[in-house]
């Protein structure tokens, strides 16, 4: 087929696909794809470092996010915040993980939608405060049916809470007016000659900002029976 | 501007020479050596980054990936607390200790809303376009020089503690950034062209269901290929959205933005290379699988998607 189109970028995609599939070391691939990419196109090696170089100095403000609040968690940590918040949470009587993490949910989701997405984050809530008390609550369900709680069952609860974060996030913010996303959405239909306002965007995706809680807290409920079920097995 | 990103980035590069030091005196580390290389390399980066000759920066950034993909960046055997001890702490503490970790949402969002504008003399304080940024970099140290008060511990304890935590991520904290770069370039050599072009040769958009189908799917897969929604967005709105969906099916532009987004959401929950949200929290909560996070989010990410393309199916026209 004659096109017009350069299909060779697409190299560079077959070979993060084909990395992740034999699970390769997923630097390794993203390296491989970088270089992959840079041939497929023909760019000179020089070119392709410094392009890559130009990347990375450009896009340093990355792991601000991460690294910044490491001093404070990792001391907090030292001296028991993660033990504390566990025992805080197995104290009140009605908590279960997933009533936990439906608060937790409509918390980081409300937020969000009104801006404020840096309460909660995996290096500042999730791992220190989050994870311990889902993990403390599932504990004490597992108590009651005089059970201790499964490795399996412990790494579930830790991955939903990762997970609560997550869908909260996303699906909170892009009904903030003066989120990013939205900035972006309006410039790119600008581009191509059509005028939207910010708020009908933003009212537009809440009908989807509401399902995605709605799916979610249902989840966590079936991980409330799920823990229910594993405690009496 | 007296605060802004830049002074982070030096704070940043001191930490991260500190963890390559601390890594090669560490004897318990079995590759001491080559990660105190690694970590070395990054401090260079934000300490040097805008002096370096890109070639050289690029050099820097092979260098440091074939170091973490063969397995030369280790971690060393963390001194912690004896358990014992650890929770003796906790009951003595109590409720303190939640104090400087609120303390970070907490300062970040007075710093990146209502400090956001304040100005001395005719300087802003902090940078009004990276105010979330530096708000959570005042934040952290506030928090950190809470904490040691709080735990009478002095600030080479925290840079150990820094280090546990930094040394515990490995590879995985390097990867996000590996994978911006890897997003730029394919953004640079025209990725997002060649697989808008596929979709439109290959599938027919008779019927305005096929075509709302197309184009939320179409939205997620290239999420989940290029890691990130930003990038997918003007690719499948230029070439299905606003042709087919507005052009053909007469569609408002806002519900199919607004729930076009929403469907690369949906990518980024399924996908490793959006390695930030996936892999790193897999990595901070000691999970051994490392795609745990993800399979924890598949089962509300494909139903939500399914919404999306009913929910813009009905409400397009409005």
């Amino acid at each position: 087929m004659q096109t017009a189109v350069n299909l060779w970028p697409l190299l560079g995609v077959a070979v993060i696909v084909a990395g992740f599939l034999l699970r390769l070391h997923p630097v390794l691939v993203v390296i491989a794809a970088c270089l992959a990419t840079g041939a497929a196109v023909l760019m000179p090696p020089l070119a392709l470092l410094a392009a890559l170089g130009t990347a990375f100095v450009k896009t340093r403000n990355l792991p601000l996010i991460l690294l910044l609040p490491l001093a404070a968690i990792g001391l907090l940590e030292r001296f028991g915040l993660r033990e504390h918040a566990q025992a805080a949470i197995s104290r009140v009587k009605s908590a279960t993980a997933g009533r936990l993490l439906i608060v937790y949910l409509a918390i980081r989701e409300g937020a969000a939608a009104v801006g404020l997405t840096s309460i909660g984050g995996h290096p500042t809530m999730v791992r220190p405060l989050m994870a311990p008390m889902a993990e403390g609550a599932a504990e004490r369900q597992a108590a009651a049916h005089g059970t201790v709680l499964s490795d399996a069952a412990r790494q579930r609860v830790r991955a939903m809470t990762a997970a609560t974060d997550n869908v909260g996030l996303f699906f909170g913010e892009d009904i903030f007016v003066a989120f990013g996303a939205i900035v972006l959405m309006q410039t790119i239909l600008r581009g191509e000659g059509i005028e939207v306002d910010p708020l009908h965007m933003a009212l537009w995706g809440i009908p989807t900002a509401l399902s995605a809680f709605v799916i979610h807290a249902w989840r966590l409920r079936r991980l409330d029976l799920y823990l229910d079920r594993e405690a009496r097995a | 501007m007296i605060l802004q990103l830049e002074h982070f980035y030096y704070v940043v590069g001191a930490i991260l020479a500190i963890v390559a030091w601390m890594s090669a005196t560490d004897r318990t580390n079995p590759r001491r050596w080559s990660t105190a290389l690694f970590w070395g390399l990054y401090a260079l980066i934000y300490l040097a980054g805008e002096t370096l000759p890109a070639a050289l920066a690029g050099a820097i950034v092979v260098a440091m990936a074939l170091l973490a993909g063969f397995g030369g960046v280790r971690s060393g055997r963390p001194d912690v607390l004896p358990d014992s001890e650890r929770r003796a702490s906790a009951a003595r503490l109590g409720h303190k200790l939640f104090l400087p970790a609120l303390a970070i949402p907490l300062v970040t969002v007075i710093a990146s809303t209502l400090l956001k504008d304040v100005k001395v003399g005719a300087l802003f304080l902090i940078d009004p376009k990276q105010a979330t940024l530096v708000g959570l970099g005042c934040a952290s140290i506030v928090a950190a020089a809470l904490a040691c008060r709080l735990t009478r511990s002095t600030p080479v304890q925290a840079m150990r503690e820094h280090r546990r935590l930094v040394d515990a991520l490995g590879w995985a904290f390097f990867l996000p950034h590996l994978l911006a770069i890897l997003g730029l370039l394919f953004t640079q050599v025209g990725v997002g062209k060649a697989v808008a072009h596929l979709t439109m040769s290959y599938i027919p958009m008779e019927s305005a269901l096929v075509a709302v189908a197309v184009y939320c799917v179409g939205m997620a897969l290239f999420t989940i290929v290029m890691g990130n929604g930003f990038a997918a967005f003007p690719v499948m709105t230029g070439g299905v959205g606003i042709p087919v969906l507005v052009g053909v099916f007469h569609a408002n532009p806002a519900v199919m933005a607004a729930i076009g987004m929403f469907s690369a959401y949906c990518g980024t929950l399924m996908t490793p290379m959006a390695a930030n949200f996936n892999i790193v929290p897999a990595a901070l909560l000691e999970l051994p699988d490392k795609h745990a996070v993800i399979k924890a989010q598949v089962p509300t990410a494909l139903p939500l998607l399914v919404v999306n393309i009913v929910l813009l199916y009905f409400l397009m026209n409005q």
